[in-house]
């Protein structure tokens, strides 16, 4: 590599890095948000007193990684050299984990994962679960792999080696014909061509630019974003000097929601050490190249993630949607020409630069490259984050990554793209996911929140939740969206309380075209599309709430009824016993019976019945 | 006197949030919110939001604009605990209205309310990126995730008995 005057990249100080994990025994336990929130930090704490207790903390070397993923399994580990994954976690294994398989040598079989269609256990998850070896990784490349709050593991895994290339062999325009010729598109949601958006921003005269970095995720299901800056936070830090680079710009910002407090004290770390390298600030690598870097909190507005109102709270102001044009290309930040990408678009940079935009361009399809990181959750046996060439099929995703609908339950939809996007019901299961594809059937690729639901889900609820959830989010400066969700939201109200009338289907179309047409910003434009997209494949469950007043997925209260079925029950009282309002009445070892006039339909009885007695109805 | 030092207290805010923000001026004003919100019980004072003001050089009018507009700043005095319930779609199938049944009948306050003890606020946040585990609470800067109802009432009774000994 070309050193020179210029300074480089101290590799060979960190390099033995790698090595050393090799050589020695290294834990990693993941210290995903998801992990920490099912008692990650409490096993290592107990991991960390035993190890003492056997003597073994100098030899055993202990990392906290970011998310490997499979959130449902967590707290998750994995020990190196040999590689051996165990799941589902408590601070109680660590005595057996320790004295077993670092002293013994012994697996510990019962923390292991077990293949769910051969019933294997499976002791490298890495190279046997299908939920790992399905995936191709580049945005989420290292999490799970080394320390995030560490610059020289992250060095050691090639980081900023592109910054390295791109400061010393590339000038701007090559920077940007990279990104074009490797068919990137921005992963926030509408995908749009980033080399394009790259190009534009430096083609706008002006000393003054910025680089932004839109880390206000706030897609109901969407985690990707909190998971690369938790996990792997200088992946984002060095994409985005390399896109002041290619700019010419020399500031920039991460706009991160305040929900996100961990990712935050992250990239503050991570800030810290990359100027301690020399990595951001003056004369970069001796390049001549100046950029500089700072974090800005949101407070709590989903809007906010809308560009245009990022760039309004980026300065302090309440985040409401500008109009456009003028594109944020041209004005944006204190009114100088911006460069706005989301946290995976700038995760994917970096490995585009190192390895080339053709390697990139094979993989995914012909208009969408590259892989796409998903999460999934809701009604699905393993959720946690994926990412896959695009272009897989929905059926991988759901049976084969994602191990299946729990329960023996029917798939029934996917709602991708959040409150913007829409649901992907059963018949398109064999769909490629791609932009355009998704386009077509009414829904779109959005962050890439993944929410899965089952028969036992009502389609109309799941449009009110989603509509309910743009009303309390609309910031209010244009009418159609502030006012006319709300009335939406009122007819879905309305409907799903049995007190639906006939054209209210109707109404809710038209008036949902209206929104889109004549909302401010692309949240407005696109909050009625959860509604419009539930009609269009479940119309049939509208009507039958509407016309037959019941829900048939039995999930709407008004509309629902409980039973006992007596040849079932044998009077233990347990129902009895947990109905918060008295409803259930009967004499001890008989029969027991529901009054409707009384019951409030919570569910409780159903969730205490040893003998299954107890069924939801909905009026035939 | 009470004012001086909220001046005090104000002022070393605003300075100390300058130094952390140096690549512009004019943009520190919900920074300087968050943090003073960390001081206070959880909410900014309206003599807080005037030294702010003042000291920034903005009309106050502004910055009340900002605070009313965004869901994690509050005007009006909040308990020691702030529990966030995720309000999205993840939670919500995998059984978020039970829990957030649970926090009513626990805390006997609806959301935004507080409970009298002063100990705990209820609010609706959104997606808070945890869907792997939902149904998912946020306490404080604390979360809490693959919760039932159990689970919810145990927790809660922890804060308590934190609350009470700190108080």
């Amino acid at each position: 590599m070309n050193t020179g005057e210029k300074t480089s990249i101290p590799n060979e100080v960190v390099a033995p890095q790698v090595e050393a994990r090799a050589a020695t025994n290294t834990i990693l336990l993941c210290a995903g948000g998801a992990c920490i929130s099912s008692g990650e930090e409490s096993c290592l704490t107990s991991l960390r007193a035993t190890l003492e207790k056997y003597a073994l903390q100098d030899v055993v070397k202990v990392v906290e990684t970011g998310c490997m993923g499979m959130c449902d399994a967590g707290p998750l580990m994995i020990l190196y050299p040999e590689g051996v994954f165990y799941q589902k976690l408590k601070p109680s294994d660590m005595e057996l984990i320790v004295s077993e398989h670092l002293l013994k040598g012994r697996i510990v079989e019962s923390k292991l994962f077990e293949n769910p269609n051969t019933k294997v256990k499976i002791t490298s998850a890495y190279d046997d679960h299908p939920f790992f070896t399905k995936q191709v990784k580049i945005a989420t490349r290292n999490m799970g792999i080394i320390d995030p709050m560490s610059i020289e593991e992250y060095i050691a895994h090639d980081g900023y080696f592109s910054l390295q290339k791109v400061l010393q062999e590339m000038t701007p325009e090559q920077v940007i014909d990279t990104i074009k010729r490797s068919g990137l598109r921005g992963r926030g949601g509408a995908g749009f061509p980033t080399g394009l958006k790259w190009e534009l921003a430096r083609k706008v005269p002006g000393n003054e630019k910025y680089v932004l970095c839109n880390a206000d995720e706030g897609d109901p299901g969407a985690f990707m974003d909190r998971s690369i800056l938790e996990g792997d936070p200088h992946s984002v830090l060095e994409a985005m000097v390399i896109a002041g680079y290619a700019i010419g710009a020399q500031k920039g910002y991460i706009y991160i929601r305040a929900e996100y407090p961990l990712a935050i004290e992250r990239l503050n770390e991570g800030i810290k050490q990359a100027k301690a390298y020399g990595l951001f600030g003056e004369n970069i690598m001796g390049s001549g190249f100046s950029f500089d870097l700072e974090i800005r909190m949101g407070a709590g507005a989903f809007v906010c993630g809308e560009e245009t109102a990022l760039i309004e709270s980026v300065e302090g102001k309440r985040g409401q949607p500008r109009v456009k044009p003028p594109f944020p290309a041209q004005k944006g930040v204190w009114n100088k020409p911006t460069l706005n990408n989301n946290v995976e678009t700038y995760a994917n940079i970096p490995t585009i630069i190192l390895k080339g935009p053709e390697w990139f361009a094979s993989i995914g399809t012909e208009k969408s490259k590259g892989t796409k990181v998903f999460c999934l959750a809701g009604k699905i046996k393993n959720t946690g984050l994926v990412e896959v060439p695009i272009g897989i099929t929905l059926r991988e995703i759901v049976y084969d990554i994602g191990g299946g609908i729990p329960n023996n339950k029917a798939f029934k939809a996917v709602q991708t793209g959040g409150p913007s996007g829409g649901c992907i019901p059963a018949q398109y299961l064999d769909m490629p996911i791609d932009y355009e594809s998704l386009k077509t059937i009414g829904t779109m690729m959005g962050s890439g929140g993944m929410v899965f639901m089952d028969e036992d889900t009502c389609m109309v609820d799941v449009a009110k939740f989603f509509l309910g959830f743009s009303v309390d989010e609309s910031c209010g400066k244009c009418t159609p969206c502030r006012e006319g969700n709300r009335v939406m939201h009122e007819i879905l109200e309305r409907i799903t309380s049995g007190e639906g009338e006939e054209g209210d289907i109707e109404k809710l179309e038209t008036l949902g075209q209206s929104i889109i047409d004549s909302s401010l910003c692309g949240l407005g434009q696109s909050s009625p599309q959860p509604v419009l997209s539930t009609i269009r494949y479940f119309r049939d469950e509208y009507e039958a709430h509407i016309k037959e007043k019941r829900c048939p997925a039995k999930v709407c209260r008004p509309l629902i009824r409980y039973q006992i079925d007596e040849s079932k029950c044998v009077g233990c009282t347990a129902c009895a016993k947990v109905c918060p309002v008295s409803a259930i009445s009967g004499e001890i070892k008989k029969p027991h019976t529901i009054d409707p006039e009384i019951c409030t339909r919570c569910g409780s009885c159903i969730g205490v019945c040893r003998f299954g007695a107890i069924s939801r109805v909905t009026p035939a | 006197m009470v004012v001086d030092q909220t001046l005090e207290k104000v002022k070393d805010i605003i300075e100390a949030v300058k130094k952390e923000q140096s690549l512009e001026e004019g943009d520190i004003l919900i920074n300087c919110l968050h943090k003073v919100q960390d001081v206070y019980q959880n909410f900014v004072p309206s003599e807080a939001a005037e030294i702010v003001a003042e000291s920034l050089n903005v009309p106050l009018s502004k910055v009340y604009e900002v605070l009313t507009f965004y869901t994690m700043f509050s005007t009006k005095t909040r308990g020691t605990f702030i529990i966030r319930v995720c309000n999205s779609l993840p939670c919500h199938v995998t059984g978020g209205a039970k829990i957030i049944e649970t926090l009513f009948e626990e805390l006997k306050v609806g959301f935004g309310g507080t409970t009298e003890d002063g100990l705990f606020t209820l609010e609706k946040t959104g997606c808070l990126g945890l869907c792997g585990v939902g149904p998912v609470i946020m306490i404080n800067d604390q979360f809490y995730g693959n919760l039932t109802p159990e689970r919810v009432v145990e927790i809660i009774a922890g804060y308590r008995k934190k609350g009470r000994a700190g108080t």
